[in-house]
C-alpha cells in the first residue's frame, strides 16, 4: 500500500527507470523515499505526542492561590448548604 | 424589672424571632447521617486535601460504600458550583478541601500536605500553603 502511494506521488520516477532498464537500482531507489517517509512519520508522531503529558500534569499543579482565594467564600457557603455530606 | 416595659417586650420579640430563624436554618440544611457522623468522630474517615473524604486505616465494605456515596455527591456539588463560579472541578474541590479541613472538629482526622493523616486538635490544622487563612 505504501509503495503504491509513494510511486503515485512521484509519477516521473518509475517510467524513467523502466526505460533505462536498471531494475536492480530501481529497487534501491524507492527504498530511500520509504525510509525518509517512515522517519518523517515517526518524527511527526513523537512531536505530536510529547507535549501532551507535561501539559496535563502542569494543569493539576498550577492551581493558583488567587483562584483558591476567589473560590473560598463560595466553597464555604456550599459546605454549609450541603451539611449532610460534609 | 417591669416585664411590660416596651424595651423588654422588644427584647423578648427579638429573642423569639432569632429562635424561629435559627430553627428554620437548621431545618433547611440536612444533617449528617448518624453512621457518617460516627465514622468521622471515631476517626475512621477523614477530610482529604483534594476535597473528598478518605478512609483512615482499614477499609470495610460498608465504610467504603459510605465514603463512595458521599464523595459521589460531593463531586456532583463541586461540578455544579465550579461551573457557576467559572472554575475547574479540581480548583473548586481543592478549595472546598481547604475549608473542610479548617472546619474539622478536634478529634476528627484530616490529611496534611505531606499526605499523612493527622488528628485535629484545638490548634489550626496543617494545610496546603495555598489555602486561604
Amino acid at each position: 500500500m505504501r509503495q503504491a502511494e509513494l510511486t503515485s506521488e512521484c509519477p516521473g520516477v518509475t517510467p524513467l527507470l523502466m526505460q533505462n532498464g536498471h531494475r536492480d537500482t530501481m529497487g534501491m531507489r524507492w527504498m530511500a523515499p520509504v525510509l525518509v517517509a517512515s522517519i518523517v512519520a515517526l518524527g511527526g508522531c513523537i512531536s505530536v505526542n510529547a507535549p501532551e503529558g507535561p501539559i496535563v500534569i502542569e494543569l493539576n499543579i498550577n492551581i493558583r492561590q488567587e483562584v483558591i482565594y476567589r473560590l473560598a467564600e463560595d466553597a464555604g457557603n456550599t459546605i454549609e448548604e450541603n451539611a449532610d455530606i460534609f | 424589672m417591669n416585664s411590660n416595659s416596651p424595651l423588654s417586650r422588644f427584647a423578648l420579640g427579638l429573642a423569639a424571632a432569632s429562635l424561629a430563624l435559627g430553627g428554620l436554618a437548621s431545618a433547611a440544611y440536612a444533617q449528617r447521617d448518624p453512621a457518617y457522623e460516627q465514622a468521622r468522630s471515631s476517626g475512621r474517615v477523614g477530610e482529604k486535601m483534594d476535597g473528598y473524604l478518605g478512609i483512615v486505616g482499614a477499609a470495610t465494605p460498608e465504610l467504603q460504600r459510605l465514603v463512595n456515596d458521599i464523595n459521589i455527591k460531593r463531586r456532583a456539588v463541586y461540578a455544579e458550583k465550579a461551573q457557576a463560579a467559572n472554575a475547574t472541578l479540581e480548583e473548586y474541590a481543592l478549595t472546598a478541601g481547604c475549608v473542610a479541613i479548617a472546619r474539622t472538629s478536634p478529634g476528627e482526622k484530616y490529611q496534611a500536605p505531606d499526605g499523612s493523616w493527622q488528628t485535629r486538635t484545638s490548634a489550626p490544622p496543617l494545610r496546603d500553603s495555598r489555602c486561604p487563612a
